[in-house]
């Protein structure tokens, strides 16, 4: 087509922009908009001063000293997005959008949660930007993360159950396409990771990127050099590469992506995408994907709500099949007990999908020098997941 | 681009003479089962369809309702696959000679490989395929590997559709334009009928190819009013539903022609408005 070359909505192979026509001419504009905003100072500044003065940025970069006395090898940093309003890194996207949103003119938004996280801050930011907001959630999510539930309703959003296939994440996005497809004049679908049809995936990913930058001044700051290793759970992808971005044309710096290892890569139920996946097409995108030989896509298993889903962002996809970005998995059981060493050890609750990439830290850091430096981006705080490790040790709050 | 003409062309070609318009009922294949799925395509057929649109089901089929979405469930527990609906199509073929058009997701195409599965599909006797989640910016390769031998690549406009677009989809759609009626999706309720009118003749203007209407058409009724100004309807979830209803009852094969009839019923004899 004439309107711009089919390259520049993909991640080498990955990517583009499988969505019905219906959708089409919301996404173009989006595509167009962002083109706009992303070179427009005035937006810039505007999202920068939100994220200093609402979400509390920039975001520490802590020096973990017990845990690396602990590990015994690389001196280890956390960069603490568990410490941004509302608890996690999904509230810079959402910022970033929210704005777009504004721009756009439309007053409505929506959006899919898995672990509640990106709900509470679609919730939070249309309060505070005065706009409308329905999150759809799996009702298997509902179940496990009923906090956040009840906190995204007293933000003012609609909360709405998806009872189809496996009620996680997946069928949320579905039923989130879904509304947008059916109000996509008066609506913009604020998707919380870096999935679904261009331009999302590049602009989720750049509205992360806050992450890394800062990281890369802060380890400058401190330790006067690069780190040497950056680690990151993967879902679908956002703190990753808004931690790995930055750093990603530094070729000596290793990343790893860990993805959900579930009850092992033998079981079948996990969400290890790059393990078990190959490329397909799901909500919008090309990208690899857990799926049977006929093209239906698995049904994914996570302790971790926000890792659940069989499709990972385009971007890590190309990154996987070049090997700039390393990927591994973490079992349910190994990020509870990663879950446990950084309470102890730091006095920090991490999300369950954060404790995915402190699984691969104690796994990682006693194999290197001592001189070395490892970042691993704690994404989320874990108050959302206290009652779910209650209910796996038994105990009744 | 478009692939050589079939019996899609030739059946509109035929009703256009006669001043008739075509009826399009959408059934999920294997729901409740393939041979099922058989029984009532040959059923649908002596009951007044025109063309038969055979939905493949998917396990995630964001641009479809709930009634569609169960169906697709009850199709992929009872063990359906794009490859099953190929070989049923192929013994269909003994029987019919009603065009087919699959409607299916991209990757359960992907899956088996774009080359791959359009040689399978005309050779199965398949002679059109719709894919919901492919708009004419990721068409290219399923386009390539269909430009020789088919089957027709059947494209969806909808009213949010722009100028431009409309004009790259009528230039890549054969056999002819599948227009979305309402903002939504699957089964939901028809609205506006004047802009749908005003919407399909536009594209009949400059398109010279057929304009067929669904989304939302429920009712013979409903099938009347669009049918008075397009070329054709497609009636899906409420056919879908009516299969639901009926697939455990004695009277099920007969039920649903029933319905087909009376839909094919509506639209007869409407000519040109």
């Amino acid at each position: 087509m004439a309107r711009v070359p089919v390259k520049q909505s993909r991640f080498g192979k990955y990517g583009g922009q499988y969505v019905p026509e219906t959708l089409m001419p919301a996404i173009l504009e989006l595509e167009k908009i962002y083109a706009k905003v992303r070179l427009d100072r005035s937006f810039q500044r505007e999202f920068h001063d939100c994220l200093r003065q609402y979400v509390g940025r920039p975001t520490p970069l802590y020096f973990a000293k017990q845990l690396t006395r602990t590990l015994g090898g690389a001196r280890i940093y956390l960069k603490r997005e568990d410490l941004c309003h509302t608890g996690a890194h999904k509230i810079n996207n959402t910022v970033g959008q929210a704005l777009l949103t504004k721009r756009m003119k439309k007053r409505r938004i929506i959006a899919e949660t898995g672990a509640g996280q990106h709900g509470v801050a679609v919730a939070t930011i249309a309060a505070m930007f005065g706009l409308e907001a329905e999150v759809y959630m799996g009702t298997e999510d509902m179940a496990r993360q009923a906090l956040n539930v009840f906190r995204m309703r007293l933000l003012g959003a609609k909360v709405t159950g998806v009872d189809a296939d496996s009620r996680t994440l997946k069928d949320a996005i579905s039923e989130a396409m879904r509304d947008w497809t059916t109000n996509v004049r008066t609506t913009h679908y604020l998707l919380g990771s870096v999935l679904g049809a261009h331009p999302y995936p590049m602009m989720i990913r750049d509205f992360q990127s806050v992450i890394g930058r800062e990281t890369r001044r802060q380890i400058l700051a401190s330790e006067g050099t690069l780190p040497h290793c950056l680690v990151a759970c993967v879902g679908g992808g956002s703190n990753s590469i808004g931690l790995f971005y930055p750093f990603i044309k530094d070729a000596r710096i290793q990343m790893i992506g860990v993805e959900a290892g579930g009850m092992g890569l033998a079981s079948g139920k996990h969400a290890a995408r790059f393990a078990g996946g190959v490329p397909g097409v799901l909500h919008g995108t090309m990208t690899y994907l857990l799926q049977d030989r006929h093209g239906q896509v698995n049904s994914t298993h996570s302790v971790s709500a926000g890792l659940d889903y069989p499709a990972v962002g385009p971007e890590h996809a190309m990154h996987h099949d070049s090997g700039r970005i390393q990927y591994t998995s973490a079992t349910d059981q190994e990020a509870l007990e990663a879950f446990d060493l950084l309470a102890r050890e730091e006095g920090i609750i991490p999300a369950l999908e954060s404790a995915h990439a402190v699984a691969e830290v104690i796994k990682r850091a006693p194999k290197m020098k001592k001189n070395q430096i490892l970042i691993m981006n704690l994404s989320g705080r874990g108050d959302k997941d206290v009652n779910q490790i209650a209910q796996i040790r038994g105990i009744q709050l | 681009m478009s692939a050589p003409s079939n019996r899609i062309t030739a059946t509109f070609d035929r009703l256009r003479r006669q001043g008739e318009k075509a009826l399009i009922p959408y059934l999920m294949a294997g729901d409740p089962s393939l041979a099922d799925t058989e029984a009532l395509i040959v059923a649908l057929e002596k009951a007044g369809a025109d063309l038969i649109e055979i939905g493949v089901p998917f396990s995630d089929p964001i641009a479809d309702g709930p009634v569609i979405q169960k169906a697709a469930e009850r199709a992929l527990r009872a063990g359906t696959s794009l490859r099953s609906i190929l070989r049923t199509v192929k013994s269909l073929r003994t029987k019919t000679q009603v065009p087919l058009i699959l409607m299916t997701y991209y990757n359960t195409i992907m899956a088996i490989g774009e080359r791959e599965f359009c040689h399978e599909a005309v050779l199965a006797g398949v002679d059109g395929v719709i894919i919901p989640d492919m708009p004419p910016e990721e068409a290219d390769p399923l386009q390539q590997a269909s430009a020789e031998k088919g089957p027709c690549l059947i494209f969806l406009l909808a009213p949010t559709s722009t100028a431009v677009r409309k004009a790259e989809v009528i230039k890549r759609t054969s056999g002819f334009i599948y227009y979305v009626s309402i903002t939504g999706i699957t089964g939901a309720q028809l609205r506006d009928r004047d802009s749908i009118k005003h919407n399909v003749r536009a594209i009949q203007k400059k398109a010279g190819k057929p304009v067929a209407v669904g989304f939302g058409i429920a009712t013979p009724d409903d099938a009347r009013q669009i049918a008075a100004f397009s070329d054709g309807v497609i009636v899906g979830s409420a056919l879908v539903r009516k299969i639901e209803e009926l697939q455990h009852s004695p009277d099920f094969i007969h039920g649903v022609s029933r319905f087909t009839a009376s839909l094919k019923a509506a639209i007869s004899g409407n000519g040109a408005e």
